[in-house]
């Protein structure tokens, strides 16, 4: 896939930035949505206990972490897919001609995107304060934040390998119904896996997201399903496994007219 | 010496075949051509040589390397102006061009150089800090051309550079182009279906037609094997043949309902042609004469007008 070139790393990674902080009204958005899930959910299961659920915890507690996760995983496919608008409006060709490996081109779109989809989440937990959450322990919050990593890396991933298989933006909207609604409601964010009728939970157990959440829940709250290790070991994983895909597939997309 | 060089280049897209077989050289510091209709494989031809499309079978090399070998040998030596716009209209100007320089990897003193260099080049100055998407289509085609100038590539590579522009700013674009050719002493290679530009601007035509190159001279050489005047006459119906009679008529082409002879002196010679007309009971609807132009070349060669085969689409 040939050498990594900082400085394009660099350049894609600050042109995400840019586009983003100039279309600031978007962004807020795509955080709002989150917000009420957060606000409205969480005030009225206020009272809720669902089996499964981790001792000693509310409902709210519960969900701060799913609903960071919900942000990371919707903002970091939006990231992966972004090139199809690249591919639409030309400048995926302008990218593509230029001596930059590959291999470069995707660890800029991963930085670029991933560094939005941490600054969201990182404003959720903030305004969650609000709401009364506390952080768990200042180690706890690095945990976290290493899983908000893998997270948004592994969902960039999957946008890429889309966006690289597409011909226009046409298929976005059919992506985020059938693949991250799906990814989003089989992993834990809203309510215990155990809850879900037994045909469902292979489903769950295969999907990367659910090891996400526990892992941030965690890091967040110190209550978790499976042991730390495990969750790391498997988002690992399958972060490693998604972003060569996407790497693969992205070396020969087609550029578009 | 060559910098670009093809041999027997193929592509194709299933069992059609977009680009059949073309050979062709350019020098270096040449601006060479490739004209013909839309669909000819233009743009197919140059895709391949800037690496975007792979060949199916054939040489090229581009800067003295093989394109299908040395792919990111070919990118650094190379730039490139598309077809359709292909900027980041949520950066400014001065972005654009630095997102470029920095994925060629140029160093920060020479980015800046270059970047004064060609934006003084383009007349896009003033205009540098402000976003492309309030840019006229003019001044975009302008800072694509600075982009693909920025890295002082060996050859510069133009998909229809002025498709969609006023006469004007044609104009503009073509001196751009002038100049870089001369001052920057860069080789270019363009593609267009307009006569006048392939005839104003460059050294040696390529005329391509359904994936062949049927002709490759310098436009004043093309325009002379017409040899004549062309005076074009549309008829009520389809029977020029007539013509051939006439003594003086040195070639007769026959295209819809028109028809176009070739022949000396031609202001002196619609007279009798009319009166040979209406001796036959031809009826003629219009006549035009023209001096020998690109079209005439291209009329020759294919048998039709670039705009009848571009309708035809």
């Amino acid at each position: 896939m040939g050498p990594i070139s900082t400085q394009a790393i660099y350049i894609l990674w600050i042109r995400e930035i840019k586009r983003t902080w100039r279309a600031k009204s978007r962004v807020v958005g795509t955080i709002i949505m989150p917000l009420f899930f957060l606000v409205f959910l969480g005030s009225g299961f206020r009272r809720a206990s669902l089996p499964g659920m981790p001792k000693g915890i509310d409902y709210i507690t519960f969900l701060i972490p799913g609903i960071t996760g919900m942000s990371l995983l919707f903002r970091s496919m939006f990231g992966g897919l972004q090139v199809l608008w690249d591919k639409q409006f030309g400048f995926l060709k302008e990218i593509m001609v230029t001596p930059v490996s590959r291999l470069s081109i995707v660890l800029g779109r991963i930085a670029g995107s991933s560094t939005i989809a941490l600054i969201q989440s990182f404003m959720i937990l903030f305004l969650s304060t609000l709401l009364g959450f506390r952080f768990a322990s200042v180690m706890g919050l690095f945990v976290a934040t290493a899983f908000m990593i893998l997270i948004a890396t592994t969902f960039i991933g999957f946008g890429l390998s889309f966006a690289s298989k597409m011909k226009d933006a046409h298929g976005f909207q059919l992506i985020m119904n059938f693949v991250v609604f799906p990814i989003f409601f089989l992993s834990g964010a809203l309510y215990p896996v155990e809850g879900l009728p037994r045909f469902l939970k292979p489903f769950v157990y295969i999907n990367p997201l659910t090891y996400g959440i526990d892992g941030l829940r965690k890091g967040l709250v110190a209550a978790s399903t499976f042991p730390l290790w495990l969750d790391f070991a498997v988002l690992s994983f399958f972060c490693i496994t998604i972003v060569t895909i996407g790497s693969l597939l992205f070396e020969t997309s087609d550029v578009g007219q | 010496m060559d910098v670009i060089q093809v041999k027997n280049l193929v592509k194709k897209f299933k069992n059609f075949a977009a680009v059949d077989n073309i050979s062709f050289n350019v020098e270096e510091g040449e601006l060479f051509g490739l004209l013909g209709p839309n669909g000819a494989g233009k743009t197919t031809t140059i895709k391949m040589l800037t690496t975007l499309l792979p060949i199916t079978s054939g040489y090229a090399s581009v800067a003295g390397f093989e394109v299908s070998k040395h792919r990111n040998d070919v990118r650094q030596n190379i730039g490139m102006v598309f077809q359709e716009p292909a900027l980041d209209k949520q950066l400014t100007g001065k972005e654009n061009l630095d997102f470029h320089a920095r994925m060629y990897g140029l160093k920060k003193e020479v980015r800046r150089k270059r970047l004064t260099e060609v934006l003084n080049l383009v007349e896009l100055t003033d205009k540098q800090n402000e976003l492309v998407e309030t840019y006229s289509g003019g001044m975009q085609r302008r800072l694509e051309i600075a982009r693909g100038l920025m890295h002082s590539p060996t050859v510069l590579f133009l998909d229809e550079p002025t498709l969609g522009l006023d006469a004007q700013t044609r104009r503009r674009i073509w001196e751009y182009i002038q100049q870089l050719n001369e001052t920057q002493k860069t080789t270019v290679l363009l593609t267009t279906h307009y006569m006048e530009e392939a005839d104003y601007l460059c050294h040696r035509v390529g005329i391509m037609d359904k994936g062949k190159i049927v002709a490759i001279d310098t436009p004043r050489n093309l325009k002379n094997t017409i040899g004549a005047d062309v005076v074009t006459l549309e008829l009520e119906h389809k029977d020029g043949n007539a013509f051939r009679k006439l003594p003086f008529v040195k070639e007769l082409v026959e295209h819809g309902a028109s028809i176009s002879v070739s022949l000396n002196n031609g202001e002196h010679q619609i007279p009798p042609l009319m009166e040979f007309a209406q001796s036959r009971g031809i009826k003629v609807k219009s006549v035009e004469l023209h001096k020998p132009s690109l079209e005439d070349v291209f009329l020759r060669y294919t048998g039709t007008t670039i705009r009848e085969r571009d309708n035809a689409e």
